[in-house]
């Protein structure tokens, strides 16, 4: 993530935009994105009768596009945008659009780092990505599942790469499907191909493949797993990019495998969305321990409590030794750490965001149509008209609260600095 | 005999059951059989087949057998007898012969409508018994080319019509920007995420019926509803894995539906109007991948509608003046229990609406559900055929002054227009969107 140590953290409330009052102004509005700083709250605008662009802090971008879409600051706080402009696509980088156009282009990629950005981009029948406006060199007739590694620098998709007729089944079945890394295709086709993803340096890459009808494994750089399942999950890398995890569908219900062996012996009833704590030493899922109840298994050890509805979005603390989930129950939803939910529900929950020492935990939540944030199980009195993740910074000491408050033409978007001991207390 | 293909009808080809057979063996066929039998199968469906005391009622309920004079081959028992009761009784001992019937018999003369489980003493599901045919078939790579060939675009694509990534986004913004000549401050919110609906669609809306969208677009923004939808795979809500029996890809593409919405953080899923993308999201595909319901609460456009006309959200300039009639789709009505506020919404937006009958939870399927449409055009007439019924009560709503048939879902809407077609009805179709699109007071107008 993007260094956040030379961010103003001074405590108090500091003053974005009036962004209620841009609707003065430009008469079209749309929803408003904020840097992960607060430093920058951006919306596309109208800038004149048929012509549309980014207004940044009350600036607008000096270039106009037919459509604008996709506004979203990178970690590093570039603002990005789908445009296009006399019928071509590109992106727009802080305003500026990347030299190459396309006829087409869309699935931005932003990098965690400040790296390149990456989207899915085609040229009448030819399909390829592009990282900051440089294609691949080699095209093919469909792409899609666009990955790219943790700095940006590698992109990789599922490409087709035998031309078939629609109907022709079995020529669909002989695998008419890869993956492309970096534009260059693995040796072997697949019935299909999903989910490719990245080790952590980029230097390798597992996705979720289809021999047969009845037959799914994993490949790592294009070499599938001796064994087969009835089905399997996305896959993920260890820390340290050796080894790659799955859940597979064995006889027994689902069960996690590392390298083609079943690592859990434990079978579930479903098992999704493993993740290592930073440290590598604890593994975790979501899981469902039996039909319709949900929790998260850290080892192979089921959480005691379960929900109804779901368990999604799960993430340790910095240091391993916490982990926080969304859990839905009655169609209420609400955090929960280690086991124990939060004892307040609300309409809408986002990803948990653990404080760099693990021991606090903070999310924003919407109930009745109002934004909060909740820290430890807490709501802040603050309710606000939209409200992004709040961010603890680097020492622990404080929350940044990036909101909008008041509504229609006094909208007003703001940065706020918390001490976290006065929201304790 | 059993094994003998039944000429009682003109043979028909199908390369994915043919070509598909030409690999199997008596062997292969009694390994997967009694795999199943041994595996999936469980009590259920011992007892189903041992329960069944071919008393007859069934058949009654069914309009192939009702469209076939009274053939008892296609009566729901006379369906199981000639299936999986065989391979019960024989322990998987069967034919390939046996099974390139069995699986013509499963994907094309039974929809899977369950009207024949509510005249059942017993309420035996019929449904259940076929599918799981169609599940052997999958496994022995029988299933008819057509749906075949949808249920490998649901792999590749994850939507049913193999529509490309920026296919999708591209016939949104088409719709976003041809709405905008109507209502110049229209918007399709791509990827909003926060938003309080997610309006899902199946795949031939981008494809073939485009006004849809376009249609839903204006009905949101009157509205002045929070939604958005998604610009990324996942957008269909769509299944016909589920109707293959490979159970393993449709829940794959519904778990892509669910989190698609689940990624937006939207409180709901709004449906367009299509019947067996709500059993998959309602029923079978979240069950299979262990939802107990659907993890994000999902209605169709009946109830949505209902909402928002029954709350004001949006009115009625004036209403539809032709008469129309109401085809009850199974999926929402056997399945959901939507008939009344399908009624309401009828009523609610046209002048006079003369009831079909039987009607409600008795209706007679279109005949195009459960996929038997999706297996092609080599089952057409087949299938046309194999509905007569359907044609007689919409014969029957017409001399009763029925200009309009209205039915809130795709496949019904491809069935009924190949029927009316054969059967010169002289008919027209609309979805209910349709008609409130045209009804419905726009804000230029209020």
């Amino acid at each position: 993530m993007n260094d956040s140590s030379n961010w103003d953290w001074n405590p108090g409330k500091r003053l974005i935009a009036p962004i209620g009052a841009w609707a003065a102004t430009y008469g079209w509005v749309e929803e408003p994105v904020m840097s992960a700083d607060g430093e920058q709250v951006a919306a596309v605008v109208k800038s004149d009768e048929a012509a549309f662009a980014a207004c940044v802090n009350g600036e607008i971008w000096e270039a106009s596009f037919d459509r604008v879409w996709n506004l979203r600051f990178t970690a590093d706080g570039r603002l990005t945008g789908l445009v296009n402009d006399g019928g071509m696509w590109t992106v727009a980088v802080d305003g500026q659009a990347w030299e190459s156009t396309f006829e087409y282009a869309w699935d931005p990629r932003l990098p965690a780092n400040g790296g390149p950005i990456a989207c899915a981009a085609k040229n009448g029948s030819e399909y390829f990505a592009v990282l900051d406006g440089q294609p691949w060199e080699t095209t093919f007739s469909n792409l899609s599942q666009l990955a790219t590694s943790l700095d940006g620098k590698h992109s990789a998709a599922v490409v087709q790469t035998v031309d078939f007729s629609e109907g022709d089944i079995f020529k669909f079945q002989e695998g008419c499907y890869s993956v492309a890394v970096n534009g260059q295709v693995w040796k072997r086709n697949f019935m299909n191909a999903w989910d490719p993803i990245f080790a952590p340096k980029g230097d390798r890459l597992a996705t979720t493949v289809r021999l047969t009808l009845l037959e799914t494994t994993i490949a790592v750089d294009g070499e599938p797993w001796p064994g087969t399942y009835s089905a399997a999950w996305e896959a993920h890398f260890h820390p340290a990019g050796e080894r790659v995890t799955a859940p597979v569908k064995t006889p027994k219900g689902w069960q996690l495998a590392e390298d083609g062996r079943i690592l859990w012996e434990r079978a579930y009833a479903q098992l999704w969305h493993q993740l290592y704590s930073p440290d590598a030493r604890r593994l975790a899922a979501v899981v469902a321990p039996r039909f319709g109840r949900w929790t998260m298994a850290v080892d192979d050890q089921p959480w005691k409590t379960t929900f109804g509805d779901y368990v999604s979005d799960p993430v340790f603390s910095p240091d391993g030794k916490r982990l926080a989930a969304i859990a839905c129950q009655d169609g209420r939803r609400t955090v929960v750490v280690d086991g124990t939910p939060w004892a307040e529900s609300f309409d809408m929950v986002w990803p948990p965001v653990f404080s760099p020492d693990g021991r606090h935990v903070a999310a924003r939540v919407k109930q009745d149509d109002r934004w909060r944030i909740v820290v430890d199980g807490r709501p802040l009195p603050e309710a606000y008209t939209t409200a992004w993740d709040p961010v603890f910074s680097p020492d622990g000491k404080y929350l940044l609260v990036r909101a909008v408050e008041g509504s229609g033409a006094e909208a007003v978007c703001q940065r706020l600095v918390r001490p976290l001991n006065d929201i304790r207390g | 005999m059993l094994d003998e293909p039944r000429n009682t009808q003109e043979q028909i080809y199908d390369s994915g059951i043919a070509k598909g057979a030409e690999r199997l063996t008596p062997e292969k066929i009694q390994r997967v059989i009694q795999e199943m039998l041994a595996g999936e199968a469980g009590a259920r469906l011992k007892t189903y087949v041992e329960t069944c005391v071919h008393c007859g009622l069934c058949s009654e309920a069914c309009h192939f057998y009702l469209s076939n004079d009274k053939d008892p081959r296609f009566s729901p028992a006379g369906k199981v007898k000639q299936t999986i009761a065989e391979m019960v009784r024989r322990k998987g001992v069967v034919s390939v012969d046996f099974m390139k019937k069995a699986s013509e018999i499963a994907s094309t003369e039974c929809n899977l409508c369950k009207r024949c489980a509510m005249y059942c003493p017993f309420g035996i599901d019929v449904a259940f018994l076929m599918l799981f045919v169609r599940r052997i078939c999958h496994k022995l790579g029988i299933t008819p080319q057509y749906i075949q060939d949808t249920a490998h675009s649901h792999s590749a694509t994850y939507n049913q019509m193999w529509v490309k990534d920026d296919e999708w986004i591209d016939s949104l913004q088409w719709q976003e920007d041809e709405a905008r000549e109507e209502m110049p401050n229209l918007r399709i919110p791509l990827e909003k995420e926060g938003a309080d609906f997610m309006y899902s669609v199946i795949g031939p809306e981008p494809k073939f019926r485009a006004q849809l969208i376009y249609q839903a677009a204006v009905i949101f923004n009157t509205a002045g509803l929070n939604w958005t939808m998604p610009a990324t795979p996942g957008w269909d809500n769509s299944d016909m894995c589920m109707y293959t029996g490979d159970n393993d890809m449709m829940a794959r593409i519904k778990k892509a539906h669910f989190e698609t919405a689940m990624r937006l953080r939207v409180k709901k899923i709004v449906m367009g109007e299509c019947g067996h993308a709500f059993r998959s999201i309602y029923d079978m595909g979240n069950r299979a991948l262990g939802w107990r319901m659907p993890p994000v609460p999902t209605v169709h456009a009946i109830e949505f509608f209902y909402e928002l006309l029954s709350t004001g959200k949006i009115t009625v300039l004036r209403k539809y003046d032709k008469p129309v009639t109401i085809h009850d789709p199974c999926n929402v009505i056997r399945g959901r229990g939507l008939h009344e506020m399908l009624r309401y919404v009828a009523h609610a937006i046209c002048e006079e609406v003369i009831e079909m009958h039987p009607n409600r939870e008795h209706n007679f399927c279109c005949s195009a559900g459960g996929g038997v449409i999706n297996c092609g055009p080599p089952w057409k007439m087949k299938r046309v055929n194999g509905n007569k019924v359907k044609a007689q009560q919409l014969f029957e709503a017409k001399s009763k002054g029925a200009v309009t048939c209205i039915a809130p879902c795709h496949n019904c809407h491809g069935g009924l227009e190949d029927i009316i077609h054969v059967n010169e009805i002289g008919m027209d179709l609309k979805f209910l969107g349709d008609i409130i699109y045209q009804v419905m007071e726009k804000p230029e107008q209020a």
